[in-house]
């Protein structure tokens, strides 16, 4: 009995027990679910994201680059497409032997193939590995015909950047190399997804955003490891813009070709609109293998260069302007009223100034004579000059020619240029600590001294001058085309506040001037321009380099001055006169006279350009449309007497 | 049921065969329920794996053989045999640390030449038919030198497998015995004093926990510090879960387990490869599933007809429920990442045939009841 009940207790004890446990795992099951749904209800979008963020890739699709071509359809710069050899480790079954087999197709040697198993190792085994870039056309054949034999091995084909003119034009268009370090950190990363390369120098520089156009995207749902699976989604990018610049090939490489055998550059400008006709810098260098990525030893050797073939002359080249600045000298001493009525001055081979014993020389030794203002412009009279700046003042003359722009870049469409310097008492004192001396006023009269301006400048100043004070901003992008609509943005000229003069007739009284010094028998370009058809206003100007006196060099001949003390050659001149088309500025270096060293690369750019004539034949280029003959085509002309047979008719 | 097709003379026919098999068939629909969900997630879980699946549903096939022979046998025999049985399983258990293969920095296995497993796994079984058995020679609720002795059973396996390391078996191994000890009357003073006691040892405990173990238990309390490395089981695991939503993503649409995110995923995380794809609502079918095996484990030990019975399939049961919760706890970042599978549906041998044998013994202490002397 008591055994019973005893049972009976435990049996009641033991239900109890399990009715506890019951409870208890029915509680622990609701936090189970409790913790769910806050999971799966509440914070489920939180999760669903999450679980999307892993799984998505996105992969950068790069946009093709802008093509660069001349006002006339020529390509400078294009996309051409290479072929790479590349490798899916994943797909090969057995390296080595892939290896063996590819060897004498593409005759790799033991470092490639050292350096490729390098790269193999370094990268997922899904994705391809390089194995050889720029194929030629003979190895990608032999490829394509085994390619069976090379499970994994695969030839693709990517774009890259190249310079049908090569050197002609690398100053202008400049080229694209890999993105460096430092760029890296300047630029928007989400605008380079995908890209490698970025302009370095040139129209790639500075309209490095248009060309560059933007990179589209896939979406790729990737596994943990990376591994792209599908693709989930496509966002188109935009290719870049194709630029139409305002340079005409045809008379760049006249200009390239003009200046052959000098270094110096070449300028010219479209005064109507301030479009650049031709820009070109000696030495000039080949832009190609900047894109691929330079070699160390090439690269040094063109830094090492004396005569620095990367440095552009055209726009960091700060040249004195010599007698090429008379003109406007001329202008002011017009507009201030300056200049002497009636005989003029007198030139007797050299001057002084008074409570002076120091004696400032013409390149005439033996003087002028009697000239008015024309005879100075046309004869290049320092003499005339020196009392023209002397009346005028520094002040004045800074003054004035500031309205021209002198001393201030022109802000043409390309990066890196230099300002030049246009003197002042100002600037004297802030710079040396000194007041300005009357003797220096008589330098500037003949462009020497302090003063110096870039060959753009001085092509700007040209071009001003033939518009008689009107002006535009220099440029060299003419037009953008969008690539995909085919619509294309002209590039508005940009009007400069007009120079203000008293007396209009005062510019036609310098262009006459300047005319005579190719039309009249004194003038100093007149050998060079006599038979021209058309009707050119010039100056041309010859510039000492520093180092010697100028007693020193007056009693030496060209030939035997060490070369880097030989003047620089310079000309200016825009034609036709009396509706200007072109105004043409040239620096050659060492060069000797302007009239005879840099007056004849002038008129071989303004033949090239005024009379279409046929001088020099571009590359020929299959990619290009036809292209739009420039200019009228005129009657033959009788080809220039060569440089360097220039008689001493000059400064 | 449709007359036409049944008669109640067959229905009579087929509760013969299974009390012939003594196979409780209530049992056998749900663990088989949950076992071909968990077929079916395995195969999106394993990667569309074929292989995995045919071999899991081999050892459900030799877990079947192995429940079905175990229930043969009448519980006294288990009763009479559990020393033995606890003898041997120590035994092994103390072999494997000398013996034993490596895997994930703890000795586990033990390699019998023809099959590799873990004996912690025969400890599992082994812990509540001793406990049951020893509880069963006194009269219950039992006195404190019965309960000492007790803990003394369950105290020298635990040991023995927590130092393999083995934290999860060995905390499942202290469950069976702790519920058969508690089934048997522990009284509730000893209960909260053991509770506070674990409260006030914690520390002590803490010291002694190896660092993985430690890195675990720290991580859960904030994965997201360290979402690369030992958050990363979490982290993932709850973006699972999470992003599954009220209906899931759809079977074989989970994209964490799919694409790798997930580790684990066809073993011990593989309720977060269910929760994605199915959603609360799969899980609410699957903890009804699990409840219900619970719910007649307990059934058939309130109708169970001596001590060792009762204990044994109580604990039984109510280990089987702490073995899921436990799992699904980790997983849903409500416990630390222990290592412990989900009961009948993740992918391994060892467990898959040591819970089926359990229920083995489920379903022979079910089957061989005796009439009540009236």
């Amino acid at each position: 009995m008591d055994n019973l009940k005893n049972l009976v207790r435990e049996k009641h004890m033991y239900m109890t027990r399990i009715g506890v446990a019951v409870l208890v795992c029915l509680s622990m099951t609701s936090l189970l679910v409790y913790r769910l749904i806050g999971l799966q209800v509440i914070d489920r979008e939180y999760y669903a994201t999450r679980a999307e963020e892993n799984r998505m890739r996105l992969s950068a699709v790069p946009p093709v680059r802008g093509l660069v071509t001349d006002r006339n359809g020529v390509l400078l710069a294009q996309n051409t497409p290479a072929f790479v050899l590349e490798v899916v480790p994943e797909q090969v079954e057995n390296m080595d032997t892939l290896l063996r087999a590819l060897r004498p197709v593409l005759n790799l040697d033991d470092v490639e193939i050292a350096r490729f198993k390098d790269r193999v190792g370094k990268t997922p085994r899904y994705r391809s590995v390089p194995l050889r870039g720029n194929l030629t056309m003979e190895q990608v054949a032999r490829f394509q015909l085994n390619r069976f034999d090379f499970e994994g091995a695969d030839v693709t084909a990517t774009l890259t950047r190249s310079y049908p003119l090569g050197s002609a034009a690398a100053h202008v268009v400049g080229y694209v190399g890999g993105i460096t370090e430092e760029e890296f950190k300047k630029i928007e990363a989400a605008a380079y997804q995908g890209l490698t390369q970025i302009g370095k120098i040139g129209v790639e520089k500075s309209h490095e955003n248009e060309l560059r156009g933007t990179p589209g995207a896939k979406i790729v749902e990737a596994n943990a490891y990376g591994r792209p699976l599908r693709e989930l989604e496509y966002r188109q990018g935009a290719p870049g813009k194709n630029l139409v610049l305002s340079l005409d090939a045809k008379v760049q490489m006249a200009a390239e070709k003009a200046l052959a055998g000098l270094d110096g550059a070449v300028v010219a400008i479209d005064p109507r609109n301030g479009e650049v006709i031709a820009l070109v810098s000696k030495p000039g260098f080949d832009p190609q293998p900047f894109v691929a990525g330079i070699d160390r030893t090439t690269y040094k050797a063109l830094l090492d260069d004396r005569k620095r073939p990367l440095y552009n002359r055209a726009l960091q080249g700060a040249y004195p302007p010599g007698s090429t600045v008379k003109p406007f000298m001329a202008l002011a001493g017009l507009e201030y009223e300056t200049l002497q009525g009636g005989h003029g001055e007198y030139c007797s081979g050299s001057m002084s100034l008074p409570h002076s014993t120091r004696k400032y020389r013409c390149w005439k030794r033996s003087g002028h004579g009697w000239l008015d203002m024309a005879g100075g412009v046309i004869q290049s009279c320092d003499i005339y000059f020196y009392e023209v700046a002397q009346a005028l003042g520094i002040d004045r003359i800074h003054t004035f020619l500031s309205l021209f722009g002198l001393g201030h870049p022109t802000d043409v469409d390309l990066p890196l240029e230099k300002s030049g310097l246009l003197p002042s008492r100002e600037w004297k004192m802030r710079t040396r600590k000194e007041a300005w001396f009357p003797g220096e006023t008589l330098n500037i009269g003949i462009g020497q001294g302090y003063m110096t301006t870039t060959p753009m400048q001085l092509a700007q100043i040209t071009a001003r001058m033939a518009m008689r004070g009107k002006g535009f901003k220099p440029h060299v992008v003419h037009a953008m085309q969008d690539t995909l609509t085919g619509a294309t943005t002209l590039v508005p000229p940009e009007a400069l506040p007009a120079i203000p003069h008293r007396h209009a007739q005062d510019w036609e009284t310098v262009i006459n001037a300047m005319v005579e010094v190719t039309a009249s028998q004194r003038g100093t370009a007149y050998r060079v321009f006599k038979d021209a058809p058309y009707r050119v206003a010039a100056k041309t100007g010859t510039a000492q380099v520093a180092g010697m006196s100028q007693d020193e060099l007056r009693a030496r001949k060209l030939t035997e001055t060490p070369f880097h003390l030989r003047d620089h050659a310079l000309f200016i001149a825009f034609a036709p006169a009396e509706d200007p088309k072109i105004a043409v500025a040239v620096i050659a270096e060492h060069a000797g006279h302007g009239g005879s060293a840099a007056a004849p690369v002038a008129r071989q750019v303004m033949d090239q350009y005024l009379l279409g004539q046929i001088l020099y034949n571009l590359p020929a280029d299959p990619g290009a449309g036809a292209p739009v003959a420039a200019g009228v085509p005129a009657a033959p002309v009788e080809l220039i007497g060569s440089p360097g047979s220039a008689s001493d008719d000059e400064e | 049921m449709s007359p036409f097709h049944r008669s109640s003379n067959d229905d009579t026919r087929v509760r013969k065969l299974f009390d012939v098999l003594h196979i409780d068939p209530v049992l056998l629909c749900l663990l088989l329920a949950v076992c071909a969900l968990g077929l079916t997630v395995l195969y999106s879980a394993s990667g569309h794996s074929i292989a995995m699946v045919i071999n899991q549903a081999e050892r459900l096939l030799i877990g079947l053989v192995v429940m079905t022979a175990a229930a043969q046998a009448p519980p006294e025999i288990y009763r009479s045999a559990a020393p033995w049985f606890y003898g041997f399983a120590l035994l092994l258990c103390a072999l494997t640390l000398v013996l034993g293969d490596h895997a994930k920095g703890a000795q586990r296995w033990l390699d019998l030449g023809v099959l590799r497993f873990q004996p912690s796994e025969l400890m599992k079984l082994a812990m509540p038919i001793m406990v049951a058995a020893f509880l069963h020679l006194f009269t219950l609720p039992p006195r404190w030198h019965a309960v000492v002795l007790t803990l003394m059973l369950i105290g020298l396996p635990t040991v023995v497998v927590m130092v393999q390391p083995d934290l999860g078996t060995s905390l499942l191994i202290v469950a069976a015995g702790g519920f058969a000890l508690y089934l048997g009357g522990l009284r509730w003073q000893y209960i909260f004093g053991a509770l506070a006691a674990i409260g006030a040892a914690a520390p002590i405990l803490w010291a002694r926990l190896h660092d993985y173990q430690r890195q675990r238990i720290l991580t859960l309390f904030d994965p997201e510090s360290d979402p690369l490395g030992t958050g990363y089981h979490i982290a993932q695991s709850k973006i699972a879960i999470g992003s599954g939503g009220v209906f899931g993503k759809g079977w074989l649409e989970g994209t964490q387990a799919k694409l790798d995110f997930l580790p684990e995923s066809h073993t011990d995380f593989i309720f977060a490869v269910f929760a994605e794809e199915l959603g609360l609502i799969g899980i609410c079918v699957l903890l009804t599933l699990y409840l219900a095996i619970v719910g007649r484990g307990l059934y058939i030990a309130a109708r169970a007809q001596d001590s060792f019975q009762r204990l044994l399939a109580g604990s039984l049961a109510m280990t089987f429920f702490v073995y899921v919760f436990i799992n699904m706890g980790m997983v849903i970042g409500l416990l630390p990442v222990v290592g412990v599978p989900l009961p009948l549906m993740s992918y391994g041998g060892t467990s898959m045939v040591s819970l089926l044998a359990g229920f083995g013994l489920l379903m022979s202490i079910h089957t061989h009841r005796k009439l009540l002397a009236s």
